[in-house]
């Protein structure tokens, strides 16, 4: 049992986001990049079934990129068994995003393949069931909580109000992870060096990516502010107000 | 503009708020213009095709009452194929995200995920995104037939609440590989408290820092009498039981008073509090989008404001 954990690196929502000078874009000069948190999830769920022995063997995949190394060799650390580069390419979207994993796939076998569920970047849709659709296989997204036997998984959906739909889903397939059994663990600094002194990334070159979404942002901006928060500059003023609506 | 096709959503034999915020929005455009409005329903949910008055035609594709990502979707893709909308409406939820991206892909249709905002424009739609966790608007205009994924809350349910007399075609599909194969449906885990009942609730978010610094909120909670909530991180980190859940996943929360804790406000928690009466966001980001919510604010440092408002409240 093979899984193939797919990562990508999105802004970091800390930081004070712009739009750059096309105003359709977010102004990326400034601002740090960090792993995608559902997809942290995807590699925690990964190594968890490989840690229990319903995996044999995990491979991190991810576009190659500003720190992509370091993200791989992190993925090492944390338990994954290989790390594959996709290089030669430079995916605008979740559609070539998609195709480029989809490429990289038809020659890595894989049972299972883990992504995110959702990133705050893909405006054009969500990259598992995409990339499902071009593998042909089937696709669960919203998933937390993953079993695998016999050629099967055992997975939970979750929907609204703390309902979940529980699948059997044929393998191969490619799961949208939204969570983990567990947080998705910490690697100190000092693993990870020791990774990079002895890992090798395999590198793939990602191939035709097609023709993309089929839209593109004709505009970007912040949100309009409505009215907004009165802002409250003490605590005095916070105790009148949970005064008046009946919180004291 | 051509037609709009609504891809409803039910669970347990009701349709879900989403249905009717999106068939509201669908007839406004439907009736500025010279397009249909058609929803497709799954299972028995024909039967409750008298609630979907402000559909012009209801079209059924039957199949099993429980979603399924692959015969759903395959259904959907059948009906789409056939009637050719130039507009479906899907919901930016878990069943709808499956049903979206594997429909529009197939059929080579552009995506447009989280719209907040839909218009026609021209001979085709506007649809506006809230990306990067709320923080920025994207516009996409689509002329040609796309897929339009809309978030929960963007539109008015009551527009689209609309008893009437659909005309309900039956529509013949094929059901799928049957790769996946739906087998229960699990409720949720009994908690230590009903959040969707409580009078006053104190939440916090990923802005607690730590799982240590929770306790200040429950304090705030204990003098409050109100009882503790959370965003979605606090509960993926281990930090806090599910039961106590806000947002899309989790619990919808109507409280008196809602005070977030370091909560930044992205859609997907905005979802299941903004029907709160009062809102109070202490956030010391002053461009975070829970202020866009809030009724009031405060951008100080929150373990500063809590740890005085438990002192003056003691």
């Amino acid at each position: 049992m093979k899984i193939a954990v797919l990562l990508k690196k999105v802004p970091d929502l800390v930081e004070d986001l712009e739009v750059d000078g096309s105003e359709k874009a977010l102004n990326t000069d400034e601002i740090k990049f960090k792993l995608n948190e559902y997809d942290d999830h995807a590699l925690e769920e990964a190594i968890l079934l490989k840690e229990s022995g319903a995996a044999d063997e995990v491979v991190a995949m991810a576009v190659d990129g500003e720190d992509v190394d370091k993200m791989l060799f992190t993925a090492i650390a944390k338990g994954v068994d290989k790390a594959t580069k996709l290089t030669d390419g430079n995916p605008a979207d979740s559609h070539q995003l998609g195709k480029a994993f989809a490429n990289a796939l038809a020659v890595e076998s894989y049972d299972l393949v883990f992504t995110g569920v959702q990133s705050v970047d893909d405006r054009d849709g969500q990259m598992a069931p995409i990339l499902a659709s071009y593998l042909h296989v089937p696709c669960v997204s919203v998933v937390s909580g993953v079993s695998v036997s016999d050629g099967t998984a055992v997975v939970h959906k979750e929907y609204s109000g703390g309902m979940m739909g529980e699948f059997e889903v044929d393998l191969p397939a490619v799961l949208g992870i939204q969570a983990a059994k567990q947080a998705p663990r910490y690697t100190p600094v000092s693993k990870i060096k020791q990774v990079q002194e002895t890992a090798v990334i395999k590198e793939v070159s990602m191939g035709d990516l097609g023709s993309g979404a089929g839209s593109s942002v004709a505009s970007m901006a912040p949100p309009e502010k409505g009215v907004g928060a009165e802002m409250l500059d003490d605590i005095e003023a916070l105790m009148d107000v949970l005064k008046d609506k009946g919180a004291l | 503009m051509g037609d709009i096709l609504v891809i409803t959503e039910h669970l347990k034999g009701e349709f879900q708020d989403i249905t009717f915020e999106m068939l509201g929005r669908a007839k406004e455009m439907a009736d500025s213009s010279s397009g249909q409005c058609a929803a497709v329903t799954f299972g028995g949910m024909n039967g409750k095709a008298g609630e979907l008055g402000a559909a012009d035609a209801v079209i059924s594709v039957g199949g099993s009452d429980d979603f399924n990502p692959e015969s759903y979707a395959a259904a959907v893709q059948s009906v789409v194929s056939a009637k050719s909308p130039s507009l479906v409406m899907v919901g930016s939820t878990s069943m709808g995200m499956d049903i979206a991206n594997s429909v529009a892909t197939v059929l080579d249709m552009p995506t447009v995920s989280y719209c907040a905002d839909i218009n026609t424009s021209g001979s085709g739609f506007s649809c506006t995104s809230s990306m990067y966790g709320g923080k920025m608007n994207a516009v996409t205009n689509v002329d040609g037939p796309a897929v339009a994924m809309v978030l929960a809350g963007a539109f008015n349910a009551d527009a689209g609440r609309i008893s009437g007399s659909p005309t309900v075609e039956d529509f013949s599909v094929e059901s799928g590989s049957g790769k996946v194969r739906f087998k229960q449906l699990i409720e949720p885990e009994a908690g230590d408290v009903d959040i969707t009942q409580s009078e006053i609730l104190v939440a916090v978010g990923r802005g607690i820092g730590s799982k240590d610094d929770i306790e200040l909120a429950e304090e705030l909670a204990e003098v409050l009498d109100a009882d503790l909530a959370c965003s979605r991180p606090l509960v993926d980190a281990g930090w806090m039981p599910k039961a106590h859940q806000v947002g899309k996943s989790g619990m919808k929360v109507k409280p008196k008073v809602y005070i977030a804790l370091g909560i930044s406000g992205a859609p997907e928690h905005i979802e299941g509090m903004k029907s709160s009466s009062t809102i109070i966001a202490i956030n010391s980001d002053k461009n975070a989008p829970i202020f866009d919510v809030a009724h009031y604010g405060m951008t100080e440092d929150l373990f500063d404001v809590v740890e005085e408002l438990v002192e003056e409240l003691e």
